[in-house]
């Protein structure tokens, strides 16, 4: 097991940590929030991050990536965590490449893996319909159509939606769930963005009648699941370490405020009430870690189990990031609830990743599932 | 093949021909175990015999060196052996607060006279050892400890008393904190000693718990004759040795080696739990998980060269809450099953009092608010913790 990072992680680490500080700090996700930007992230940023090889981090060499593995992509996006960046990596370089390189034919590949290194085209994943992640019951339906298909239905809170150029759609047929490729501008497809809580993006996509070839089809005809898994062990993943490098943050912050605030004439770190909740949260902070590193771990050995154990780092993340941003708010006082403070914003991205491919709730209760009681 | 592979095969082969069958059972309650000392009554011949031939390969202690008894393993070969033991269900051969606790002292802070006479003694499980640290009026605050300690020419003269010292009326001899000097700080003047539990001057009274188990005892010492080399590192120095093995004890109690998880026994025993008996248990069930991550990661950290210091406080602050949780949820299962408290069918109440026990996990040690203090100071910084 590696729970310890090896030399290269090591550096990867370092290099995205100096990266992502200096890049894309909070301040950045201000300026794009408060510009109104159309785009709700930074394609300069973007560019970078490719030519960084992160876009690529988990696309083969042969597509030229530089394929690093799940633990080398789960650093990145903990640092991105930490820093609040945003950007398509979540839709793009983790979900939409790991359906692709796992279960795209030679020609998609060829096609679209090159595009997203190269980070001149965003990806985004259709999957969810309604108020919970719930990928059971996806009803978007894929009727066929001459030799392909028509897709009807709506899709909400799809990842960088308004800013994709591809989308990857999960739709039930007569053979079950399957998925499709769609490129953003085929007739029939209306996409409203909605902006988010934590100012980043999603879309409510309607499709009316979108007609797709056999061609556009990711996998076979009815063997969705598989792909459905792919994604949602990968992305369940990569949230978590986000909102493990989020929830460390708040925590960093959180501590550097009790050791110098004072009241009652004293330094309020000095008050076992608060002591005592930030140990306990330090503490849940080591299990996240593990937790997260264990996840990763399971996904590069290609684990039997590997989709219970990254619920279940989900489901430690999801509660554990939760905690640590009510905590900051709480500790900080009436200056975590301003605007002023970055705080807030932590708290509404970690609220937004909990919810993201299903939230504690939704992890135990398949956990529960899996063991059989 | 490698030098473990052929370890491990020549470990196999060994405990397939010397592990006598009847210690390849679970032991039904902590009454299967074997303690050793002066007075063990061995519970059976084949008890007797597999203490006897792991004793003689070192194997009670395996990783201690081989001139003090121990089996002179590396650290890797010891996992194997382990591992290899678990695979054949084979019992621990000999449960002792030597090896635990006073053994690793002594290693770190013994002479080498010291080592040569108490370690081999130890690991063949004929002293059995308790450990004199909390006092009625030092528990959490350990370094007011106040049995004294005079130091009369040719020996100490010691009086005082201890309280939940583990097993001290079946101990044949007590490592013990004790005061050589009060003029200073409390954390100065505490010396560490060693003396025999049969010295005049020395009684014990069991207490009787929750649980209506009696595995701790008052101890009095009222004139006790202890010679001064039976002091273990400097005088008046002794709590840099309590500290070190409270360390020690903390790992050990937030180590929760679970044989079998929540929900296999829940299946085992066809217990049907109600939707908020299931969130707990799988909130449990993940928390479990990931602490064991962590203790996993904790161990390779320490390998790697790491110190666990203060975060030792972590795992026994975790580990032990975990504990109380499971029987809380165990007890929840349960039911009506979980209230019985004699008779054959519940072994005696033996979870009822097994969940009234772990009530104990988060106080003895140092207690959970102690170990939050120790993490609030020596982690996060924060100031007059």
């Amino acid at each position: 097991m590696a729970l310890l990072l090896n030399d290269d992680e090591k550096m990867l680490a370092e290099s995205a940590s100096g990266f992502f500080a200096d890049k894309a700090p909070v301040t950045q996700l201000r300026e794009l929030r408060d510009s109104n930007d159309e785009t709700g992230y930074s394609k300069s940023l973007w560019a970078e991050m490719a030519e960084m090889g992160f876009t690529g981090v988990l696309v083969p060499e042969e597509y030229g990536g530089v394929e690093m593995g799940f633990m080398a992509a789960g650093l990145l996006a903990e640092e991105m965590g930490k820093n609040l960046t945003a950007s398509p990596f979540l839709s793009t370089a983790v979900l939409a490449t790991t359906a692709l390189k796992q279960h795209a034919n030679a020609e998609q590949k060829t096609k679209f893996l090159p595009q997203i290194c190269t980070g001149e085209t965003v990806f985004s994943v259709a999957l969810d319909e309604s108020n919970k992640h719930n990928p059971a019951s996806m009803t978007l339906s894929a009727t066929p159509s001459g030799n392909g298909f028509k897709l009807n239905g709506t899709k909400c809170m799809v990842i960088d939606g308004h800013v994709a150029d591809q989308f990857i759609v999960f739709a039930q047929t007569d053979e079950g769930l399957s998925v499709f490729i769609v490129s953003a501008d085929t007739d029939g497809l209306d996409i409203e963005r909605t902006i988010m809580a934590d100012t980043r993006n999603a879309a409510r996509l309607t499709f009316t009648d979108v007609d797709v070839t056999g061609e556009q089809t990711l996998g076979q005809v009815g063997a969705g699941v598989d792909v459905l898994d792919t994604i949602c062990n990968a992305g369940r993943a990569m949230l978590a370490a986000e909102m493990l490098g989020a929830s460390s943050q708040v925590f960093d912050v959180t501590t550097a405020f009790l050791q110098e605030r004072k009241q009652f004439g004293k330094i309020i770190g000095e008050f076992q009430a608060l002591q005592h909740r930030q140990s306990h949260l330090y503490c849940e902070l080591e299990l996240a870690k593990s937790a997260v590193l264990a996840a990763l771990t399971a996904l590069d050995a290609g684990a039997d189990n590997v989709g219970e154990i990254v619920g279940m780092a989900k489901a430690k993340l999801s509660a554990v990031a939760k905690l640590a941003a009510l905590e900051a708010v709480q500790m900080h006082g009436g200056m975590g609830m301003t605007d002023e403070l970055d705080i807030g914003l932590y708290l509404k991205r970690i609220r937004v990743a909990q919810e993201l491919l299903g939230d504690s709730d939704f992890h135990l209760e398949q956990l529960a599932r899996n063991k059989g009681y | 093949m490698s030098d473990l592979e052929t370890f491990r095969l020549e470990t196999r082969a060994w405990l397939a021909e010397n592990c006598p069958p009847k210690m390849r059972t679970p032991m039904k309650t902590d009454k299967d175990a074997c303690w050793g000392g002066r007075n063990w009554v061995f519970q059976s011949e084949d008890q007797k015999i597999w203490l006897e031939r792991m004793a003689t390969k070192g194997w009670t202690s395996p990783s201690w060196p081989k001139e003090y008894g121990g089996g002179g393993l590396s650290r890797a070969e010891a996992k194997v052996l382990q591992q290899e033991m678990t695979v054949i269900g084979a019992r621990s051969p000999l449960s002792s607060f030597g090896i635990w606790m006073l053994g690793p002292a002594l290693l770190k802070f013994g002479t080498e006279e010291q080592k040569l006479h108490y370690l081999p003694e130890i690991c063949r499980g004929e002293i059995r050892w308790c450990q004199g640290y909390s006092e009625p009026s030092a528990g959490s605050d350990l370094a007011a400890l106040a049995t004294k300690a005079e130091d009369k020419g040719d020996h100490f003269l010691v009086n005082g008393q201890k309280v939940w010292t583990s097993y001290a009326d079946q101990a044949d001899w007590i490592f013990c904190l004790v005061r050589t000097d009060n003029t200073g700080k409390k954390h100065h003047g505490i010396s560490f000693i060693l003396f025999d539990m049969e010295t005049p001057g020395v009684s014990t009274k069991p207490i009787l718990l929750i649980s209506g188990r009696s595995p701790f005892c008052e101890t009095f010492f009222e004139d006790v004759k202890v010679p001064l080399e039976n002091l273990v590192g400097e005088r008046d120095k002794g709590w840099s040795i309590a500290k070190y093995l409270l360390t020690h004890e903390r790992e050990m109690i937030g180590d929760i080696s679970i044989n079998k998880s929540l929900s296999e026994i829940i299946a085992d025993r066809g217990y049907t739990p109600g939707p908020m008996l299931r969130a707990k248990i799988s909130e449990y069930e993940t928390d479990e998980w990931a602490f064991g991550q962590t203790m996993t990661r904790m161990l390779m950290e320490a390998k790697a060269g790491a110190s666990l210091g203060a975060k030792s406080s972590m795992l026994k602050y975790y580990g032990t809450e975990l504990n109380k949780r499971r029987y809380e949820l165990l007890m929840d299962a349960s039911g009506h099953d979980g209230l019985e408290w004699e008779g054959e069918r519940s072994n005696d109440g033996d979870l009822a009092r097994l969940w009234l026990r772990t009530k104990g996990n988060s106080i003895e040690g140092g207690t959970s608010e102690i170990q939050l203090n120790i993490i609030s100071k020596h982690i996060l910084q924060l100031p007059g913790a």
